[in-house]
């Protein structure tokens, strides 16, 4: 293991009741880079990352954030050690304004100085977020929705960003822009991301690194670049 | 017209304290979806702390901010020890665990202190002034008034312009998200049932001298109106739980003028009825939030 892995995972299994849809996933995630983890629908996507932010309680295996194991840390702790969780259908606060929103990102943060820097940043960053403030979460379009859950989490500095299907339900130009800012967060930051996809094209072309998954175990790791060119293991696990 | 003038200012301070009641009411069902059927009893527990503490101190106001403490941890308590253990995937559950606990407070108010009424003392008079020849407000009512009057513009600086505010508004809205954005959700809801059954404990404070006396079922009438200004502003709305308890007091309060006392529980039970009718979600009811 290289000291410069922000995120190791070692023989996670985990899942809903007795039955588990992970079946010990390894991941190595380096500090810096964007991996993308993609497979067929039920290959255990959207359940590593709530295994991994703590939503799902793991039955096995270990979880280790820049060497720290995360086994027992309340969800609720993650965040104060640098990982953020965009959940499946971003999670965006229906209820609360944009403002709303976008403060609670930055909560929990002791340096309210720089919290208040960082909302800041995410508004110069999401034009549109800024000119809808005291609008309701309800009230905004698909692209608003997924600017303000990258947003809310960015206004919380992460080091490691969790991202389940950024580009569910969206425009495809949408989620070129949302990839491309990815890729520019990530040079201008130091930003590592997971992000999980269905849409494998556009997740590849993002990524240093592709994750494939089958039933719930990691069938393959490599370049993203070499998974894109890789015709066997595309047709296999990939349909395309 | 003096007498109309009377009721209905008579109407607006009791109308002030079932708005602060229902208040109660409405903010344990935003945070944990549960109506309180029990805050009526904890009501009155916390009146019987003041009616002790005045007792052994010879102070009102002791016993009136002893009253409040014991609001604040009583509904801490009752989460933290009762409705924390609770299967919440039957909205049936919380009701009837609620019910017990007004079985079991009620019994043991009676052990303690005897089902006898106890005199309530008020802090000023409650007799009402005149003025130009009319009879208006009492100093008492006054006091009812700007306290319920604090509370409600208290409560509405905490949730919408403070932090720990949007944490629970969040925590109540969206439990698993705020979890991930650091929340300490169930911190929240704690809190959420300290400062309702807070407020639940002024409301006793401020109503039972205006009735009977202290008696361990002295907040049952007054529980109902509540749950009815509740249930007509919306139980999800803050400000219709204020409208609607306003509402129910200017109703009791010109049907037991005009028509007689005794009708005053039917006029409450039809009011019920028809906005359960009429409009389910309350008056005040948000339109449902488009989920995309």
């Amino acid at each position: 293991m290289s000291g410069d892995d922000l995120l190791v995972v070692r023989g996670l299994v985990a899942g809903y009741g007795a039955a588990p849809v992970l079946h010990g996933v390894d991941l190595t995630v380096p500090a810096g880079t964007i991996a993308a983890v993609v497979g067929a629908n039920g290959a255990g996507k959207t359940t590593l990352l709530r295994a991994l932010s703590g939503m799902l309680r793991p039955l096995a295996g270990r979880v280790a954030l820049a060497g720290d194991d995360l086994r027992g840390v309340p969800v609720e702790q993650l965040v104060r050690r640098g990982m953020a969780h965009v959940p499946e259908g971003r999670g965006v606060v229906g209820e609360l304004t944009v403002d709303e929103n976008l403060r609670l990102g930055g909560l929990w943060r002791r340096d309210r100085a720089d919290a208040t820097r960082a909302l800041d940043e995410v508004y110069q960053l999401f034009e549109p977020l800024a000119r809808r403030r005291r609008h309701l979460g309800h009230q905004l379009s698909g692209g608003e929705r997924q600017m303000l859950a990258l947003g809310r989490a960015l206004v919380g500095r992460p080091r490691l960003l969790l991202l389940d299907e950024p580009s569910l339900g969206l425009a495809p130009r949408v989620v070129a822009q949302t990839m491309a800012l990815l890729r520019q967060l990530r040079e201008a930051t130091g930003l590592t991301v997971l992000l999980v996809e269905q849409n494998v094209r556009s997740a590849l072309s993002v990524a240093d690194q592709g994750v494939v998954m089958a039933l719930g175990r990691v069938v393959s790791t490599a370049p993203a670049a070499r998974l894109r060119d890789d015709d066997d293991l595309r047709h296999a696990y990939l349909g395309f | 017209m003096d007498r109309f003038v009377f009721l209905t200012l008579d109407g607006l301070s009791r109308g002030a304290v079932y708005a602060a009641f229902a208040l109660a009411l409405v903010l344990i069902w935003r945070a944990a979806r549960i109506v309180n059927f029990a805050q009526g009893a904890m009501a009155v527990a916390t009146a019987y702390v003041a009616y002790s503490v005045s007792a052994a101190t010879g102070s009102y106001w002791l016993g009136f901010l002893a009253a409040l403490a014991a609001g604040l941890l009583l509904g801490a308590a009752v989460d933290l020890a009762v409705m924390r253990f609770v299967d919440h995937r039957s909205p049936l559950n919380p009701v009837i665990v609620a019910l017990g606990l007004v079985l079991l407070i009620q019994a043991v108010l009676g052990m303690v202190y005897g089902n006898e009424f106890l005199p309530a003392e008020a802090p000023f008079s409650r007799s009402a002034l005149t003025v130009a020849g009319v009879a208006v407000l009492s100093p008492y009512d006054l006091f009812a008034f700007a306290a319920v009057g604090v509370v409600v513009v208290g409560l509405a600086w905490i949730f919408t312009r403070t932090a720990v505010g949007l944490r629970m508004r969040a925590a109540a809205f969206a439990p698993e998200v705020s979890r991930l954005l650091g929340v300490n959700v169930g911190g929240m809801l704690t809190l959420g049932w300290a400062l309702a059954s807070g407020v639940g404990a002024l409301a006793g404070m401020l109503v039972i001298p205006t009735e009977l006396g202290l008696h361990p079922h002295a907040m049952d009438l007054v529980f109902v109106s509540a749950f009815t200004a509740a249930v007509v502003g919306g139980l999800d709305s803050p400000p219709g739980a204020v409208v609607g308890g306003l509402a129910v007091g200017l109703l009791l309060s010109y049907v037991s003028g005009y028509a007689g006392s005794d009708l005053t529980p039917l006029a409450v039970l039809v009011l019920l009825l028809a906005v359960l009718l009429v409009r389910p979600g309350g008056l005040f009811a948000p339109v449902a939030a488009r989920r995309v």
